[in-house]
């Protein structure tokens, strides 16, 4: 039987989602290396390449249709995110262990693709990131402040010895222009925050707005590739909404306490991993809640988290922390808000 | 008779090995298990305390009221390992330290309230010894495996801390693989635990139904 206008509908593959996403990446991906260096283009390269390595390593074992499975690009989008979300030095073999570790251990053993119930990347970034905590937090100052930024050749020589032929380390080139060296803005003000310092004292450095800046440029690009999504219809607007919103008003609450202690609401939308999180890592279909109601709750709980970790936990980011607590829930959340099927009663449902 | 004993042991380390197959006395097992040697302290200590009661509870069986059973098995229970307690307090003081609450809560372990209730309270002394012995084997096998493994993967030694138990001798087994300036955290924190039980129950299956 023909399908006629109300049931037609064009669905897209999960082929060309996985690659319009990657594709909405790129803006972000493009202003991260403009402000990091050739590292971040190296750590794509070799992301990918462990990802689709290890995909093909487990179809073979299991005996399935490598090139039909390979293709549906879901370990590619695996390698993209992780390339992103790892600091741009790090050594090649522990980008090499978290993207395995993503792909065989949190994918595959639970079945591959639509089985598993943490989104892969976050769980490989998780591994790494308690696992090597010092090497996991050395990002570079950007372009703009760095006192000595590595080129090429010394960006592909920190990766792979870690210390360029001049024997340097990564720790050199974390210097800025003052002698001292700079992490992360996150990383930085919550250190100084735990000093006592005031807000308007630790922002009064050139250094750090400088920095700052350049956060907030790559934050903006990921905006606008996940607008991208939500135009095209890959995304629907109920996680990212929700957790930006979340976001906005726990630390909106923080803030009217005690605005010399805490970061200012607009600071944490634009800073850290909170773009490329919300619009690509917490909109995963496999791992987020399904239903609307779900999603809600599932995009303010995260939003809730981040601020809550970022505030008062050990770590000075908390994306990758939140949506993984919440992946957990989403089935919990999917069944207690199943919404009402069109021409049933709300308690003739309950009692199915 | 002799067949039977056997297959008692053989219950014990491998068809029905308490950490593999019943899948019991979790806690210790993932969190102690660090190091070789800390897998095998808390894997004796435990097979002591399982062998003591299971013979205990089986010399007193008729006599233990049914309805009260649970709480005189663990008063059995708790006597034995205030014993390793005190013992390993006298004569193992490091290790002691490095164990800590998981000696005492040995007394909450499951295998062995699950072996006086399941096995000892019905059957001889003799046989209750047997079933102690190999329980408590197949565990300390478990818990060594996993612990040898993290402790390769973690930071990459083996026999790391043997003078411990052994005396000071024993500090030349230690065997240092590779050098790193930073452990593999993930290893040694309690999350490789878990995937690396679940990785040797794997193993474990795969081995049982290739048979």
């Amino acid at each position: 039987m023909a399908l006629s206008s109300p049931f037609f509908h064009q669905s897209l593959s999960t082929q060309q989602i996985m690659l319009i996403t990657c594709l909405a990446l790129i803006p972000g991906a493009l202003a991260q290396s403009y402000f990091f260096g050739y590292g971040v283009l190296i750590n794509l390269c070799l992301c990918i390449t462990y990802a689709i390595s290890a995909e093909a390593l487990v179809l073979l074992l299991r005996k399935r249709k490598i090139k039909q499975v390979v293709s549906d690009n879901s370990a590619l989008l695996t390698g993209v995110l992780l390339g992103l979300a790892l600091p741009q030095t790090l050594p090649f073999w522990m980008s090499f262990i978290g993207v395995w570790f993503a792909i065989i251990i949190a994918k595959q053993l639970y079945g591959g693709l639509g089985l598993n119930p943490f989104n892969p990347a976050m769980t490989g970034y998780i591994l790494l990131l308690i696992s090597f905590p010092v090497e996991m937090t050395a990002w570079l100052p950007a372009r703009t402040i760095a006192s000595h930024f590595p080129d090429f050749t010394e960006t592909l020589q920190l990766i792979f010895f870690e210390k360029t032929a001049e024997g340097m380390t990564i720790e050199y080139f974390r210097l800025i222009t003052d002698g001292f060296t700079m992490a992360t803005p996150l990383d930085y003000i919550k250190t100084e925050f735990t000093q006592s310092k005031m807000r308007s004292e630790i922002l009064s450095n050139q250094y750090l707005t400088d920095n700052i800046y350049a956060w907030t440029v790559i934050n903006s690009c990921y905006l606008l590739g996940g607008i991208f999504l939500l135009l095209r219809k890959i995304i629907r607007p109920h996680i990212p909404l929700s957790v930006l919103s979340s976001l906005f008003i726990t630390s909106f609450i923080l803030y009217q306490f005690d605005s010399e202690a805490t970061n200012a609401p607009l600071f944490h939308l634009f800073s850290g991993a909170t773009m490329l999180g919300v619009w690509f890592i917490a909109t995963d279909p496999v791992t987020a809640a399904t239903t609307p109601r779900g999603r809600i709750i599932y995009g303010l709980c995260i939003g809730f988290l981040v601020i809550i970790i970022r505030t008062y936990g050990g770590y000075p980011d908390a994306i990758a922390f939140s949506i993984l607590l919440l992946n957990l829930a989403a089935p919990t959340l999917d069944h207690y808000t199943r919404p009402v099927i069109y021409g049933h009663q709300k308690e003739e449902q309950a009692n199915e | 008779m002799k067949n039977e004993q056997t297959q008692i042991i053989k219950q014990g380390i491998w068809s029905n090995n308490p950490a593999l197959v019943q899948l019991l006395g979790l806690c210790p097992l993932l969190a102690v298990t660090g190091t070789l040697i800390n897998g095998l302290v808390l894997g004796l200590a435990t097979t002591f305390v399982l062998v003591g009661s299971n013979v205990t509870v089986s010399v007193l069986r008729h006599h233990i009221p049914q309805e009260i059973r649970i709480p005189v098995f663990v008063m059995l229970i708790a006597s034995f390992v205030t014993n390793v307690q005190l013992l390993m307090n006298a004569f193992a003081y490091e290790l002691y330290l490095i164990l800590g609450i998981f000696i005492p809560l040995i007394v909450t372990n499951c295998v062995i309230i699950g072996r006086a209730e399941v096995f000892a309270s019905r059957h001889s002394p003799l046989r209750s010894l047997i079933d102690g012995v190999s329980q408590g084997i197949g565990f300390t096998i478990v818990l060594v495996i996993l612990g040898g493994a993290r402790e390769i993967i973690g930071q990459g030694t083996i026999l790391d801390g043997a003078h411990l138990l052994l005396g000071e001798w024993a500090k030349n087994l230690k065997v240092s693989f590779y050098l790193t300036e930073q452990k593999f955290l993930f290893a040694i924190l309690p999350p490789g635990a878990f995937i690396g039980l679940g990785l040797l129950v794997a193993l474990k299956n795969r081995l049982t139904s290739k048979n």
